[in-house]
């Protein structure tokens, strides 16, 4: 396969799952900014939107203060945010249109109408129940790729870069999220608590879907270190990094199967995982929540290269 | 103007052989279904997303060609002769080239005139002295027909450098299949699916001879934004092949790679729809993106086949044009089977005479124009603007060649309120390789939607519709049983 053909699928597949991430962030800051004023802290839950979607010093060259009103239109429609969830759909679809004959049917439609349905909405829809809608669509399109993803494409090289790119993103996701957060989820014994923090823990939940998951696995309130748990090492959790570099390595390997050899991103993400599989919550803690989050991000960008030095250019 | 010559009904109400079951099919369809119809043939181009960009649309928006639902037919004995004249006219083109690429036989006789070929802006020296596969320039060749009578068909243009529109042809027949399955079936239509097939192997069997075992082919897109890049992805994926741009590709020790998941990949025939200007910016426009460093060399170093080859556009130019019949009768020996347009080139003082005393009846084209751009068409101009002509051309009158406007011929077209005839030309495709030509049945045919135009082009607002070639006679049983059809389903409708 080109490696330009590849290198699109892998960056369709992000730029989708970036847009979902998005969605979901704007989703819990409005839900957390919607609490009474009672429960309201010094942190201002717009700003760690931002700062979970890793774009506040973007944001403050444009804006100069985060409202609810500044911050929706940067991240959901801004030309000026190149991760905004309509810059993320309209670069999905040019990568897309660049690799037509490599992605089935279904694929293309799914990508083709966002698009065309992108143009349905603007900044300028502050009212909440249209933002909602905004909101769900955006998700819905990327639940229907990957099932388009899943259910029609071949079992091939083309696959393996589309779920990649997925994971990839995902995990980077997961992380930040949890960094922004990690002075709520600090370990037993320390100063926390409060209705405040219960609400907290719930955003981030809620911001990876994983609400309803938390309460099947542990049966029990909502704890800072098992969300931490949950989100980190938890493989049945499909957004926990674990799960994401379990996909990432047997994806890679898929790819080294089919190739017929391997390099430094097997290498890579097969001694991540097993990390991250031998790793206890304690060790996390150990190191310090923040400093493990912020190195994962980092290890996880390598990978990101070395599957670009390998296969993408 | 003479009134036209349609090709239904020649020029009375009777009906010409091959289009009896067209005739009476027209005749039995109310015009509320041919609108439904039509509907359901552009609902299917939508959705397949054959689509055409338009330049200088701010939008970049992508459009649909018009299609009309009514085919266009051509009897078997019409299609023998005009691919008999195809055929020796691309022979002709291939021997041209290769003649004023080496020894320039064609010059030293006179046939041509030397400052024709050598100033031509496409004509490249690099190409001098170059021994391409099996002699073979223009693998893909566009032939533009035009039709004035029932037996006279003339070449408008020769189109030898990247001609496009083929992906209609052969979506157009999808279309008609799938929409019209009945009407199909009654005739025998020689079929145009084999295409992909004929040019993978014309591809193939023109691969230089230092290509390690099976061939490696590739189409080269300039890119997404090109007007006609949902052809060149639909031809790469039909002749199962990579769809590359010029950043796919690299030229290390004079071999061409493609960059793959897998490592460099070789390739050795590259169908490209890049003009030669952009193909490699070390040997021609250094700006360009589109290329690929040093492809030239690894051309003129025999290690890969570029389709069609470098420097065929001083074949194509409308001066050149105008010798084609004595290029035919030089290099085959024989009379030209299909005739070209008659042609004044006003570089000749006094076909420029001529020219200028007659511009309201002519047509003036610009010999490097195409698609339909600069030229002037002399019956419907106004004065101010037959005066700028006049003006564009005492200022440099070898740019130009003038043509009498012709009564191009007519065939039934649904124009929304009705059928009405409509002024079509043609385009063959006509594909050369190690064993000899070959031409696929029909073409396209595209047509003039405004009443009375006589501009085909897509970029100008014309359409296309499905071509025919057709076994005649058609029987009468197969007559009657469509009639029978067709009344037995007017008298089921509600």
């Amino acid at each position: 396969m080109l490696s330009r053909t590849a290198d699109s699928l892998y960056w369709l597949s992000r730029y989708v799952e970036r847009a979902e991430n998005t969605a979901r962030i704007i989703d819990a800051a409005s839900r957390l900014a919607a609490l009474p004023a009672g429960y309201g802290s010094a942190t201002n839950e717009w700003e760690s939107a931002l700062a979970a979607t890793g774009s506040k010093e973007n944001f403050a060259a444009h804006y100069d203060e985060a409202t609810p009103e500044t911050v929706v239109e940067f991240l959901a429609f801004s030309p000026q945010n190149p991760s905004s969830i309509k810059n993320c759909l309209e670069n999905a679809r040019t990568n897309a249109r660049s690799v037509r004959t490599a992605l089935t049917t279904e694929l293309w439609e799914t990508i083709n109408s966002a698009w065309l349905e992108l143009k349905n909405y603007s900044p300028r829809d502050h009212n909440l129940s249209r933002l909602a809608d905004f909101l769900r669509f955006v998700k819905q399109t990327s639940l229907s790729f990957d099932g388009s993803a899943y259910r029609t494409m071949l079992r091939s090289d083309s696959y393996c870069f589309t779920r990649i790119g997925v994971y990839m993103e995902r995990a980077d996701a997961t992380a930040r999220i949890l960094d922004v957060k990690y002075h709520v989820l600090l370990p037993p014994g320390a100063q926390v608590g409060g209705s405040l923090d219960y609400f907290q823990w719930s955003s981030i939940l809620r911001s990876v879907s994983a609400l309803t998951a938390y309460h099947w696995v542990y049966r029990q309130n909502l704890k800072p270190w098992l969300v931490a748990d949950l989100l980190i090492l938890n493989q049945q959790m499909p957004r926990s990094i674990a799960s994401c570099y379990e996909n990432l390595t047997r994806y890679l390997d898929m790819l080294a199967r089919h190739y017929g050899r391997q390099g430094p991103s097997q290498r890579h993400a097969r001694s991540t995982f097993t990390r991250l599989q031998n790793a206890n919550l304690d060790d996390v803690f150990q190191s310090g929540l923040h400093e493990f989050l912020s190195e994962f991000i980092a290890d996880n960008n390598r990978l990101g290269s070395q599957i670009n030095e390998q296969y993408l250019i | 103007m003479a009134k036209a010559f349609d090709e239904m009904t020649a020029l009375g109400d009777g009906c010409r052989s091959g289009y009896e079951l067209v005739q009476a099919w027209l005749a039995a369809t109310p015009a509320e279904t041919l609108r439904q119809r039509q509907q359901e043939a552009e609902l299917l181009f939508r959705r397949i997303g054959i689509t055409f960009a338009v330049y200088g649309d701010a939008e970049g928006e992508e459009r649909l060609i018009p299609f009309d639902i009514v085919p266009r037919v051509l009897t078997r004995p019409e299609w023998q002769r005009l691919s008999k004249g195809l055929e020796q006219r691309v022979n002709a083109l291939n021997m041209f080239l290769k003649d004023i690429y080496g020894k320039g036989e064609v010059l030293k006789a006179g046939v041509v005139p030397e400052d024709l070929v050598y100033r031509n802006p496409y004509f490249r020296p690099e190409m001098q002295g170059m021994q391409l596969p099996h002699d073979i320039y223009v693998m893909i060749a566009g032939i533009d027909i035009v039709r004035v009578d029932a037996d006279t068909f003339y070449v408008l243009e020769d189109n030898a450098r990247t001609p496009s529109g083929v992906s209609y042809m052969l979506e157009n027949r999808e279309v008609m299949m799938r929409l019209f399955p009945d009407l199909c079936a009654r005739h025998r239509i020689a079929p145009v699916e084999n295409y992909a097939d004929e040019l993978l192997a014309t591809l193939k069997s023109v691969a230089p001879d230092s290509a390690p075992g099976e061939p490696t082919v590739a189409v080269l897109t300039p890119g997404a934004f090109n007007s006609a890049y949902y052809e060149h992805s639909f031809l790469a994926d039909k002749l199962g092949v990579e769809l590359v741009e010029g950043r796919d590709l690299f030229v290390r020790e004079n071999i061409v790679y493609m960059r793959t998941t897998e490592g460099p990949k070789r390739l050795d025939v590259i169908y490209r729809r890049v003009d030669d200007d952009f193909i490699d910016p070390l040997a021609f426009r250094p700006d360009s993106v589109l290329g690929v460093p040093g492809l030239l060399s690894a051309y003129r170093a025999g290690n890969v086949t570029l389709a069609n080859a470098v420097g065929t556009g001083c074949a194509d130019d409308k001066a050149v044009y105008s010798y084609m019949p004595e290029i035919v009768r030089f290099y085959t020996g024989a009379e030209p089977i299909l005739s070209n347009v008659p042609t004044w080139r006003c570089r000749e003082p006094d076909a420029l005479k001529y020219v200028l005393e007659h511009l309201p009846e002519l047509v003036v084209k610009e010999v490097d124009g195409s698609g339909g751009y600069g030229m002037l068409v002399g019956p419907k101009a106004d004065s101010a603007t037959i005066e700028n002509f006049r003006q564009k051309l005492i200022r440099d009158p070898s740019k130009f060649i003038a043509q009498p406007t012709l009564a191009l011929s007519t065939v039934p077209t649904f124009v929304g309120e009705g059928v009405a005839p409509r002024h079509v030309d043609l385009r063959p495709y006509v594909l050369t390789g190690a064993d000899g030509v070959k031409t696929v049945p029909g073409g396209l045919t595209r047509v003039a939607l405004k009443e009375g135009s006589l501009v085909v082009n897509s970029s100008q607002g014309g359409g296309t519709k499905d071509t025919w070639v057709v076994d005649v006679p058609i029987t009468d049983a197969a007559i009657m049983q469509f009639q029978q059809q067709q009344q037995q389903q007017s008298r089921h409708r509600p």
